[in-house]
């Protein structure tokens, strides 16, 4: 019985993989069937972002993806970071509140810095 | 739910909201002004930081929940940082703008990383020391490799990141096990599991300990975990290696100290064994590799090793009287080491600096008054009399001795007769060799001569009037033990 429970806590999950399967099953098979097909080279290609999907590992390149790369990485843990504050947000009072103010606006500090130096433009 | 204290974490508050808004105005402010008005600026917030943390009512603080403490030893560690990094901020001015890295960033940086050591100083917790760490450690990184467009800065940068994140997981391994065994990261807790432990706990946390020990050796650069050091100092900007040789050193100690009496008090056998072993390899490493090196800052380097050897030579003993040794030798290092630097920062050569052996021959004709407090440095390091080096060892070797250790003390007294053939030679140079090319002018400053002068003056005088500081240093250490 508790272990038929304690399966029972997944249904939530279970029903939000079916719902994320059906939803990518829906939107391939609309745009197959209703859209233009039109394929070459590039679009067929696992992803589309400037690089040969699959190359020599061992290739230069230009060091400003580089930069991007962990700039995005600061504000995607910024993120992470933000999940669990705001779940516990009623637990956690004034203090736990202002602590996440004091962060973002370390954070911004940070940005205020890497905007004014050009480090957003790519030219 | 009590509101939190915030108040005893004043200094640490102050200098890291100083850091961020000088951030701000060197970048928002024009380039022209920045480059000599945001070190200024630094080397202000630091001052002042330095008058709240002796201005802070004395006796022990807790803040943040028990996270954070202050006492007379933290003043008096935190003291020494925030004195050395003024220091080499306003001694670095000329010597940056000559090398080309004056640039807003580099006191930003020193800023905080200072902030990292202060928050390592006064923590009273794993995770609270944990966040210290990196918080001094990531600018290092970056102030090492400084001078991008130079191949040695850009090594000293990465080898330096590359080991220390290396020792940060041999850290977090370490702190991973002692809360596992005390079921607590804060210091009180973990003391507290350790008084009785059964046997498979005392097993457990004396494993963890030693990982945790080795990550603070690590950023101490003691003898076997000190492979990064010479190239580390050899790359990096000397303005940055000044502030290497001292800041992070005094942090780590502090730091092992505090740990050491504090939550590791019930395995006293353990960490004894550990600072032994520490003190021993350090001084016969520094003392003989430092032999063969014609590199000033390589020497210096392994000079440094040897002088952590000495400064754990005090903590090995695990006496009040030792660990007021070790804060007097932490001064002294302080001063000498610093006037050093400040001495080689004002040294160059057709634009480069000039840092082997030979550069400094006939300096004696030359800069007669860089030679003189150079060679009241190198006795003081060597510990020859009349420097405050002499008097500082003294201090270290007489808690040994009175714990019963007679072999590691004749091994200290042994390895400075060593040292004083590296450094003798130096001034031997200095003396009796014929100048060679002439030094650059424009690399020296009033501001650097200033600064060395009153370093020699301190490590000249200190032995005549040693009162005062032998009782701040002794209430410091008294602190640590109630």
């Amino acid at each position: 019985m508790s272990s038929l429970n304690y399966l029972g806590e997944y249904l939530p999950i279970f029903v939000f993989l079916v719902i994320a399967l059906a939803f990518g099953v829906v939107a391939i098979a609309g745009s197959w069937l209703a859209a233009k097909q039109k394929p070459d080279a590039v679009k067929l290609a696992a992803y589309e972002c400037g690089f040969e999907a699959f190359d020599d590992a061992r290739r230069k390149f230009d060091v400003r993806f580089y930069l991007v790369s962990i700039l995005f990485i600061i504000f995607d843990l910024e993120v992470a970071f933000l999940f669990p504050w705001a779940i516990s947000l009623s637990k956690i009072g004034l203090y736990g509140f202002w602590s996440m103010m004091l962060f973002l606006a370390v954070l911004t500090v940070g940005f205020i810095y890497e905007w004014k130096k050009g480090a957003l433009e790519w030219e | 739910m009590t509101p939190v204290v915030f108040l005893p974490a004043l200094p640490e508050l102050f200098l890291a909201l100083a850091s961020l808004g000088l951030l701000l105005i060197g970048v928002l402010a024009a380039p022209e002004r920045t480059a000599k008005g945001i070190p200024l600026l630094g080397a202000l917030a630091l001052a002042v930081t330095l008058a709240l943390v002796i201005q802070a009512p004395a006796g022990r603080a807790e803040a943040f929940y028990g996270m954070f403490v202050t006492d007379g030893f933290a003043v008096f560690a935190e003291a020494l940082v925030l004195l050395a990094a003024i220091a080499t901020l306003l001694a670095g001015l000329r010597f940056n703008a000559w090398q080309g890295i004056d640039r807003f960033e580099l006191p930003v940086l020193v800023l905080l990383s200072v902030t990292g050591m202060l928050a390592m100083i006064t923590a009273n917790d794993l995770i609270s020391f944990y966040i210290g760490l990196e918080l001094q450690s990531l600018p290092l990184y970056v102030l090492a490799a400084f001078k991008r467009d130079s191949a040695r800065s850009t090594e000293a940068g990465l080898k330096y990141f590359v080991l220390s994140a290396l020792s940060s997981g041999l850290l977090l391994f370490g702190a991973s096990l002692l809360y596992g065994f005390s079921a607590g990261t804060s210091y009180e807790a973990i003391g507290h599991a350790l008084v009785q432990p059964d046997a498979m706990t005392a097993i457990g946390a004396v494993i963890g300990l030693v990982f945790l020990l080795a990550g603070v050796a690590f950023k101490l650069s003691a003898a076997p975990f000190h492979m990064w050091t010479p190239d580390v100092y050899e790359g990096s900007p000397t303005s940055v290696t000044a502030f290497f040789a001292v800041g992070p050193k005094v942090a780590a100690l502090a730091v092992f100290a505090r740990l050491a009496f504090g939550p590791f008090s019930g395995l006293a056998a353990a960490w004894h064994d550990v600072a032994w072993l520490l003190c021993v390899a350090s001084l016969v490493v520094g003392g003989f590799a430092a032999i063969n090196q014609t590199n000033l800052k390589r020497m210096m380097a392994y000079s440094s090793i040897s002088h952590v050897g000495f400064a754990l030579m005090g903590l090995a003993a695990g006496t009040e009287e030792g660990l007021r040794g070790m804060l007097v030798y932490l001064g002294v290092y302080t001063f000498m080491n610093l006037g050093t630097f400040v001495v080689l920062l004002g040294l160059g050569r057709d634009g480069a600096i000039a840092e082997s052996l030979s550069d400094l021959a006939g300096l004696s004709k030359t800069r007669p008054g860089a030679a003189l407090a150079l060679t009241i440095f190198f006795l003081s390091l060597a510990g020859l009399p009349p420097t405050a080096g002499v008097f500082a060892k003294m201090f270290v070797l007489l808690p040994a001795l009175h714990a019963g250790m007679p072999g590691l003390a004749i091994l200290g007294i042994v390895m400075s007769a060593v040292a004083c053939f590296y450094y003798l030679r130096v001034v031997k140079v200095m003396y009796f060799d014929e100048p060679g090319l002439p030094l650059d002018a424009d690399v020296a400053s009033g501001t650097q001569q200033a600064i060395f002068a009153l370093a020699a003056c301190v490590v000249l005088f200190l032995c005549v009037i040693p009162g005062p500081f032998l009782s701040i240093a002794g209430a410091a250490a008294h602190t640590l033990f109630p």
